[in-house]
């Protein structure tokens, strides 16, 4: 499990958890549950262009990601956001069907990619991962007051106009560059349980948002970790694992909120 | 007319079911899907797809009908999703999410399993992207079948849906089983959801639930209207579609066709951009005069919006 080929995709998936678990913590903050599941998608195009024009797929997967993000914000500012995302969601998806069905894998390869696959990592591919992942903090730390204020503030019925739909914006960007990296590893499909289950666990348990952050990269890392050598282990794949283990630690973060709340008798509990 | 409907169009078999089960799919999910956009309930919807992509996928690996396994398994997903809690406002993106999350887990194991148990090649791309021209025809009936039992269950919840549509607090007071209601309306929808599943494929069935009825919304603010409008925009969608991806057949000289999917939901896309040029170049005509955004068609929508501004 832990041999020479197995070390990048523990490496990766480090990454990986760490990053979703930052980024998803504000998902979970704004409830942008639908967008986190959308803009992967975007990424699964991108990668089934790639793997039909043979360029870099962490380029394709990049700038479809993107396009996709630009798309929803757009599309989201007239009109209904739940109906823009969706209808975004499925155009990106049926584009890759497209790509997929002009190249010759065509089933392993739409496995693969909406699923996720662990042992494709190659080295070469480490550094990307990397710069991409330092890109994403650096956002991340940037943002993070402004992302902080507008997603409670936004939640309060407040915050309309051009500034909040710019942090949008800029969320979904941000949103974008890290499933781009993330999809290789747990496929387009499922990033989003990753980025869903560990912070909502993380939020129930606190309410401070630093040391939620932490928490939710933990879970996250955790998640990931067991997964992956489940995964090894039954060769089934990654993604069920992931999926599986992320609704757990969001049923695990509701109990225990419950419990903490009935000891306190305190009705402010985050969640 | 030869040069955009190939030869042997309407007397091919596997186009006639095409047509047939399209269609039907394509009004069932048009209706529940108005119901659906106004109340806010997209994600839900999408939800939805994803539990029937497991759906579909298990029933492949115990050799029954796919769609035995759509519309089976969205119904067990519904039930489980109000259980959890989707009908309350705050969390309820987080709990769709997770039903999705853990279902699109599930969808990916049974896959594998598929894959590898059984010499299903392909399963994957059937279940998930759709295979309308492998359908066979025994499989229409039970279509009509569904279809007709989630339009008599929308029929019949027709008035506490636009109701509880125009506001929780007001159904509410006008004495509505909120909870009941929102549950046989979840029901309805995965049953549209499992009809689409089958003629566009499991993750892409959202675009027939979602795009017809939200372009019509745009378009017309009555709410029969709209359902009207919504079925047409459907019904001609898939039918373009199915023309299309049997013309394409002919476009390269590779003899490759382009899915069938992929058309329909270019083409529910294409309308709802459509609807919103429609809608901006209408107000823009009628200049200044201040009046209620089109995009909220019945009073009280504001509502479903409201609710969606989190998201």
């Amino acid at each position: 499990m832990f041999s020479s080929f197995m070390t990048n995709a523990w490496t990766v998936a480090t990454i990986v958890a760490v990053i979703a678990g930052v980024v998803g913590f504000f998902v979970v903050l704004r409830g942008a549950a639908f967008p986190a599941h959308a803009v992967p998608n975007g990424a699964f195009a991108g990668a089934a262009a790639a793997n039909v024009w043979g360029f870099d797929p962490l380029v394709g997967l990049t700038v479809c990601a993107v396009l996709a993000a630009l798309g929803i914000g757009t599309l989201g500012r007239r009109g209904r956001h739940d109906v823009a995302t969706a209808l975004a969601l499925v155009m990106m998806l049926a584009v890759g069907a497209v790509f997929l069905g002009l190249s010759q894998e065509y089933e392993p390869a739409v496995y693969s990619l909406l699923f996720g696959e662990v042992l494709g990592v190659s080295s070469s591919e480490l550094l990307p991962v990397a710069g991409l992942a330092v890109i994403c903090l650096a956002a991340v730390s940037v943002l993070y007051r402004p992302l902080l204020l507008s997603s409670v503030a936004s939640e309060m019925g407040e915050a309309k106009g051009l500034r909040s739909y710019w942090i949008d914006m800029a969320f979904l960007i941000l949103l974008a560059l890290a499933t781009a990296m993330t999809v290789p590893v747990v496929g387009a499909l499922l990033i989003f349980s990753l980025m869903i289950g560990p912070p909502a666990a993380a939020r129930a348990c606190t309410g401070r948002p630093g040391v939620a952050i932490l928490l939710s990269v933990a879970i996250a890392l955790v998640t990931v970790w067991s997964a992956i050598a489940l995964s090894y282990l039954s060769n089934w794949p990654v993604g069920f694992f992931v999926g599986v283990t992320s609704a757990l630690d969001y049923a695990a973060g509701r109990i225990w909120s419950r419990w903490s709340r009935s000891r306190d008798g305190d009705v402010s509990s985050p969640h | 007319m030869r040069w955009f409907i190939e030869p042997g169009f309407w007397s091919s078999a596997p186009v006639q079911v095409a047509l047939a089960i399209g269609g039907a799919s394509a009004v069932v999910s048009a209706v529940v899907g108005v119901f659906t956009v106004l109340r806010g309930q997209s994600f839900a919807g999408h939800a939805l797809t994803d539990v029937s992509t497991a759906g579909g996928s298990g029933a492949l690996l115990l050799g029954v009908s796919p769609i035995i396994g759509f519309v089976g398994l969205g119904i067990i997903g519904a039930g489980v999703m109000d259980a959890i809690g989707v009908r309350r406002l705050r969390g309820r993106d987080l709990a769709t999410g997770i039903v999705l999350g853990a279902s699109i887990g599930l969808a990916a194991l049974i896959l594998y399993l598929d894959s590898t148990s059984r010499a299903t090649t392909g399963a994957t791309q059937q279940i998930l992207f759709g295979s309308i021209f492998t359908i066979q025809s025994s499989t229409v009936p039970v279509v009509v079948g569904f279809g007709v039992a989630a339009l008599a269950l929308v029929t019949t919840l027709y008035r506490p849906l636009l109701l509880s549509t125009a506001g929780p607090e007001m159904a509410a007071a006008r004495g509505v089983p909120e909870r009941l209601v929102g549950v046989l309306f979840m029901a309805a929808m995965a049953v549209a959801v499992g009809l689409s599943s089958l003629t566009v494929g499991a993750i892409l069935s959202t675009a027939l639930l979602i795009g017809p009825a939200a372009a019509a919304i745009r378009l017309t603010r009555r709410i029969g209207w709209s359902l009207a409008l919504a079925a047409v925009l459907g019904v001609a969608a898939c039918w373009v579609g199915v023309l299309l991806a049997y013309d394409s057949y002919y476009w390269t000289s590779a003899h490759r066709a382009v899915p069938v999917s992929f058309f329909i939901v270019s083409l529910v896309f294409c309308f709802y951009l459509a609807s919103g040029l429609g809608v901006r170049t209408r107000r823009h005509a009628a200049g200044r005069r201040a009046g209620p955004d089109p995009g909220t068609p019945v009073p009280g929508a504001g509502a479903a919006t409201r609710r969606q501004a989190g998201a």
